[in-house]
């Protein structure tokens, strides 16, 4: 039987970012990573989905005094050398990125001051070849002290850096123009807000095809129906040709997986062994929202980024 | 496409005779229109508007029941692309399969293990909804014994699958009490296999490599007397799997294209159980109303299900915990009393930062409707009444023996209020629950 067709047409495309500098283009990295460019949502063709969806290992500037024992066994080695974390996350994870994330920065968590960050910048640009994220600790006011010193420190690296938000965009925008550096702008899963960033540093030069957006990450079993669903209203937005959302998005799955009970409970016999249980839920919560259109994803356990990217390779 | 309230009331008596409990017949089309009304509380339409109306506003997706009593499941009549624009209905089923190759303690054990695939989380019970039996043996006999033993050996629906019509009219027989869902019926078994669901009152799969062929099939199925169909799209790549989904129930709600609207049913038994939750779960997100699994590993199984949990939530309601004091730890009588919203969001991310604090505590939820502390705040709905109350109601007094709150950071200006009608002495805590930690090990 003849089956009407259902082919809609867009206006609007999700933008194509492109992170990381090699030699070529003024950089030190050795491939760079290309992300966005989906033309349809749930039903269009295979072609329209744009590029693969891309996984960023998390690889934080300070040793993480709160990890559950399942994620921190497979660091265990490397916890304290942010540089031979990312070697291992690249050459034995296989990150297509690295996240640098710098909680150690944030007041109670270290305090730790720009020369530090800066230290461990360089050395993790030395010691891998993918592009960078440099991700800041969330309290403005050593974010905007410190991250405009890492964003130097990676000049010409055209790394992707962040977080703006509604109220602290300026300094960050303004520094990674300068430094060739492609921005995150950051929202607490609210649609409005999250154009609002966008326009906001638009107003200021930035432009709007090096921007990657952040909604915020809300884990399996606590809010991710919430990402999920502005995750598609982003894309539909895009599609509709709303210029100000059509960046490609990332998520921080590692982190926002890991804090669920679910994933680092070690008492709870009917739940299964805890050792599978917290790769199984950071994996879950990555293809769920792989299913709402994201295109960066921030991960932790080896396992589970394993399971993810054998899902990336099915959909693409 | 669904007719317009005018379009219904055109067929309606026009006699204003109120019995259906609307004022008018107009207000009924409406109604009627909105689905917020059944046909059946008119009653004197004709029989003619009778089927014309029923044709046109049967939901664009059919709905289907299998399983009997407390182990019925239902699936389909879905109305919607995505959640925002209303809400997905009827939760994703989930199936683990059983091989008709297995006997005795093996058939057992299986059993036993998928029987225990049911969890307790954040105060909801949930679990797996069906067994699948399918028939890998090749043997009609086999298949019928295994049928009736795993309809003895679990109460939870049944699907039973098997590429003979033969093996199904055999095993179809033993269960048909139990309604279950009886497939596949291809291009080749449709008619057999039909009767064979005909004759047992149960649901049928109509399985097909492509839309054309099970639009082709469900009609063939329809006009052999079955309508109650659950479509298989058999594809082998999962980006093909859930771009047919996907596609299947835009035709259905954009098109009301009625011969592929039908609730669907996947599989996702290959690889590892990591494998198997993560294509379970891209399945689910893409609409296939039944999922078949073949892990029984109950970490796998977990994800899953929540995921179900979340996506099938109603998004335009908040989901709210009950409004009361809850022990985290084991608290003495020096414990810190935390207050916060009944936002589910709200209150899990607080518990989870005061269990990550290792310092014993309660937890004073208070009903704010559902709403987070700044909306609650802003709307009246969190202040020193609202406080006070909760505080005499859950006679937190008797639980500790100093008077001190903790309030969130974010409604700090409230706490002079708060002070004077409660008695109590207010201790502002930080503005994001994730430095509760640190603040509950230092500050209390």
């Amino acid at each position: 039987m003849a089956v009407p067709k259902i082919a809609d047409s867009y206006a609007g495309s999700v933008s194509r970012v492109v992170i990381g500098a090699t030699s070529d283009s003024g950089g030190t990295r050795t491939s760079t990573v290309t992300v966005g460019g989906a033309t349809n949502i749930v039903y269009g063709s295979t072609e329209q989905t744009g590029e693969k969806p891309v996984i960023a290992i998390d690889v934080l500037d300070t040793a993480p005094a709160d990890w559950p024992e399942h994620l921190v066994e497979p660091y265990k080695d490397v916890l304290d050398d942010p540089a031979a974390w990312a070697k291992k996350a690249v050459e034995e994870f296989g990150a297509d990125i690295i996240c640098l994330k710098f909680d150690g920065i944030h007041p109670d968590q270290g305090d730790k001051d720009a020369d530090h960050a800066v230290k461990v910048t360089k050395a993790v640009l030395a010691a891998v070849g993918v592009p960078l994220i440099l991700w800041g600790c969330g309290y403005d006011e050593k974010d905007n002290a410190i991250m405009p010193k890492v964003s130097e420190a990676a000049k010409g690296e055209n790394c992707l850096i962040g977080t703006v938000t509604e109220g602290n965009y300026k300094s960050l925008a303004a520094i990674a123009l300068a430094d060739g550096h492609n921005l995150i702008t950051e929202a607490p899963l609210d649609i409005n807000i999250g154009k609002q960033v966008n326009i906001l540093v638009s107003d200021m030069g930035f432009p709007l095809e090096r921007i990657v957006t952040f909604q915020s990450t809300g884990a399996l079993g606590y809010g991710i129906e919430y990402s999920y669903s502005i995750q598609e209203r982003q894309r539909l937005a895009t599609l509709g040709g709303d210029k100000m959302m059509a960046m490609p998005s990332i998520s921080d799955v590692g982190s926002e997986a890991w804090r669920a009970k679910e994933a680092k409970s070690t008492d709870v016999p009917g739940w299964g062994d805890a050792a599978d249980r917290g790769p199984a839920w950071e994996a879950s919560t990555a293809v769920c929202l792989l299913q709402s259109g994201i295109d960066i994803i921030r991960m932790r356990h080896p396992k589970a980024i394993e399971t993810v990217k054998n899902c990336i390779n099915k959909l693409s | 496409m669904a007719l317009t309230g005018l379009q219904i009331f055109k067929m309606l008596p026009k006699s204003n005779c109120k019995k259906c409990g609307k004022p008018t017949c107009l207000a009924f089309a409406m109604a009627l229109a909105q689905k917020k009304a059944n046909l059946d509380e008119c009653p004197t339409v004709s029989d003619e508007a009778r089927t014309a109306l029923a044709e046109a506003s049967s939901p664009p997706i059919r709905m289907v029941k299998f399983g009997t009593g407390d182990s019925q499941v239902q699936i389909g009549q879905e109305t919607v692309m995505f959640r925002h624009d209303e809400k997905f209905y009827n939760p994703t089923v989930i199936a683990v399969n059983v091989s008709d190759s297995l006997t005795g303690d093996a058939l057992k054990s299986r059993l036993e293990q998928i029987n225990e695939l049911q969890f307790e989380r954040v105060g909801t019970h949930i679990q797996v909804n069906a067994v699948a039996v399918v028939n890998d043996s090749g043997s009609a006999d086999s298949f019928a014994a295994c049928v009736e033993a795993v309809s003895q050996g679990s109460s939870l629906a049944m699907i039973l699958l098997s590429e003979s019509a033969d093996a199904l009219s055999a095993a179809t027989a033993k269960v048909a009490g139990v309604t279950p869902l009886i497939g596949y019926a291809t291009a080749d078994s449709a008619e057999a296999v039909a009767k064979v669901a005909k004759e047992n009152k149960c649901p049928v799969i109509a399985a097909g490599a492509d839309l054309e062929t099970l639009a082709d099939l469900t009609e063939k199925i329809k006009a052999a007397g079955v309508e109650d169909i659950v479509m298989a799209i058999q594809k082998t790549a999962l980006k093909d799997q859930l771009h047919t989904l996907s596609e299947a129930r835009a035709l259905a709600l954009k098109k009301t294209f009625r011969p592929l609207g039908y609730p669907t049913i996947s599989l996702a038994v290959q690889g590892s159980p990591d494998e198997q939750a993560a294509e379970a779960i891209s399945l689910l997100c893409k609409y296939s109303s039944v999922v078949v699994i073949e892990t029984a590993e109950k970490y796998a199984v977990l994800p899953i299900l929540t995921a179900i949990m979340n996506i099938y939530t109603d998004p335009q309601k908040p989901v709210q915990v009950e409004a009361k004091i809850y022990p985290i730890g084991e608290p003495g009588d020096d414990a810190p009393v935390l207050l916060t919203t009944n936002f589910s969001l709200t209150y899990y991310t607080v518990e989870s930062d005061v269990e990550a604090s290792r310092v014993p505590s309660y937890i004073m939820v208070v009903d704010t409707e559902g709403t987070s502390v700044l909306t609650a705040y802003s709307g009246d709905k969190l202040n020193e009444k609202v406080v006070g109350e909760a505080l005499k109601k859950h006679n937190v007094a008797d639980l500790v023996k100093h008077k001190k709150l903790v309030i969130p950071g974010y409604v700090a200006v409230m706490s002079g209020k708060v002070e004077e009608e409660t008695g109590w002495e207010v201790i502002v805590g930080p503005r994001e629950s994730s430095m509760l930690p640190k603040f509950l090990q230092e500050a209390v």
